[in-house]
């Protein structure tokens, strides 16, 4: 058992869709607000009226932080439940800070810099794992790179690899082939019998094999989210 | 020089105990100075399976915690020569079991030039089996031809490759042989069982023997005599044949094929 398991868990992370009132503003002063979303408020539902709420500038370049703040003040006092700041360019984390509100892109993360793709590995044979025994029932192999199985793979064993896996052999385990994300990673094997086959995260079990292609050479591979099953031709 | 073999399989009840008995009674037959330990700390059964139970004084733990000597242990069969058995104990428990104390056991025996020590494993992949299978220079796989038999012995064959101290020591896997039990070839014609072909090329080891399904296996048990020493009996042939290919002889595999089916040939002109 992991150790995290045997510590008594305080806290957990979950990723969850909300629902949130974005409010654009396209004027920023205190009576003109005031007056129409009064007005709004009064004719909204109570879900709305309670409803976390991330304020999106329409001219983010012509608004002094002054007149937002004001805004601010404006809108709490309406009982809003202001949460965030829509970031850009001219508001930033910071500005959303001193208004005491999160920072949410509503971009989708476009406008975040990215970390670039590492780097294709120049030599990809380092990294490859070479099996020449049996994979056992409950034996389970890793390869950071590729991994080519020579031997059987037995029912209960497990394959798994961040790029492709060959079995010149029978595959009666399961095989799971890009499991970092690569979903250019393909499964190459000889006698197709897999309990479960997966690419980046994609997967089919035995049960929803395509029987022609079973006990057959086959190479998969993930076509958008789609998995491939295609017979080599042996020649 | 001493060979100590485990006969192990995963799954209970697939025959260990009976081919441990016969086993370490055909290699005494011919000459070969043999102990048979039972391993299965709390259900003995090889006592009775070698007929001695009524013999028992001092088990594999009392020697291992000083109660009694080797010597002690020790119970010499009373049919064959060079013979001797190691029982468990039945009032114990496997954790009585110490990798040191086994180590120990198995040196005394060996200085008293045994040529083979078998140990019969008890069923399942905890401690009892790892403890039998540890120190082991070979191993006999004992496989039923059926799915969850097959593949408890894959994961047996698996773990005998990382887990006796052979592995740990780097010197690599220890050759293991496959012993089909149990089988019956009507069955496998009728599609009821796997086909020997098919357990050896899902388990890819060398076949050592295939002992046909046999009422004189359970006569046997039933009345104390390892099955190889009824010497008319198909069962008991077919662990002579496995013995002697255990030493290396070469012997064509026999009761593969359906008698009632020759049967029928042989009337019909076939």
């Amino acid at each position: 058992m992991t150790v995290a398991s045997e510590e008594k868990a305080v806290l957990e992370f979950k990723g969850r869709m909300l629902m949130m009132t974005v409010l654009h503003l396209k004027d920023l002063d205190p009576n003109t607000l005031h007056r129409e979303v009064g007005r709004r408020l009064d004719e909204a539902a109570q879900w709305l009226r309670d409803a976390p709420v991330v304020i999106d500038l329409a001219d983010p370049e012509n608004s002094s932080q002054i007149e937002l703040l004001a805004a601010v003040d404006t809108l709490r006092g309406l009982g809003v439940n202001l949460v965030a700041l829509a970031r850009n360019a001219h508001l930033d984390a910071d500005t959303a800070a001193m208004l005491g509100l999160g920072s949410i892109s509503l971009a989708g993360g476009r406008d975040v810099p990215r970390p670039e793709p590492a780097p294709a590995s120049q030599t990809p044979a380092a990294d490859t794992l070479v099996v020449e025994q049996p994979v056992r029932s409950g034996q389970q192999i890793y390869s950071h790179g590729d991994l080519i199985v020579l031997a059987p793979v037995s029912t209960g064993a497990e394959l798994l690899a961040e790029g492709h896996i060959h079995v010149y052999n029978t595959l009666r385990g399961r095989a799971l082939a890009g499991v970092r994300g690569n979903t250019a990673a393909r499964i190459f094997c000889q006698d197709l019998d897999a309990e479960l086959v997966s690419i980046a995260g994609h997967y089919r079990v035995a049960e929803d094999l395509p029987d022609n292609q079973r006990r057959k050479a086959v190479q998969i591979t993930l076509d958008g989210d789609a998995m491939r099953f295609v017979e080599l031709s042996g020649k | 020089m001493t060979k100590i073999v485990v006969v192990t399989s995963g799954k209970g009840g697939v025959g260990k105990t009976t081919t441990s008995a016969a086993l370490a009674t055909g290699l005494a037959q011919r000459g070969h100075k043999t102990t048979v330990i039972d391993f299965d700390v709390g259900l003995r059964n090889l006592d009775l399976i070698m007929g001695c139970e009524r013999r028992v004084v001092y088990d594999l733990v009392n020697v291992i915690n000083g109660d009694a000597n080797l010597k002690q242990g020790l119970i010499k069969d009373k049919r064959v020569e060079d013979l001797y058995i190691l029982p468990a104990s039945q009032t114990r428990d496997k954790d009585a079991l110490t990798l040191e104390g086994v180590e120990k056991v198995l040196d005394g025996l060996k200085e008293m030039g045994m040529e083979y020590i078998i140990c019969d494993s008890p069923a399942g992949i905890e401690k009892g089996a790892l403890t039998a299978a540890y120190f082991a220079d070979e191993a006999v796989v004992v496989t039923n031809p059926e799915v969850s038999s097959v593949r408890d012995s894959d994961r047996i064959l698996g773990i005998l490759s990382s887990k006796t101290r052979k592995a740990e020591q780097g010197e690599g896997d220890i050759p293991a042989r496959l012993l089909l039990t149990r089988y019956s070839p009507e069955r496998v014609e009728s599609g009821q069982m796997l086909s020997v072909e098919d357990v050896k090329e899902i388990l890819a080891i060398d076949l050592l023997g295939v002992i046909p399904e046999s009422q004189a296996v359970l006569n046997a048990s039933n009345s104390g005599s390892p099955v190889i020493l009824d010497r008319d009996s198909d069962a008991g042939q077919a662990y002579e044949d496995a013995v002697a290919r255990f030493l290396g002889e070469t012997r064509e595999h026999r009761f593969l094929t359906s008698t009632k089916k020759s049967l029928f040939g042989r009337l019909f002109g076939g």
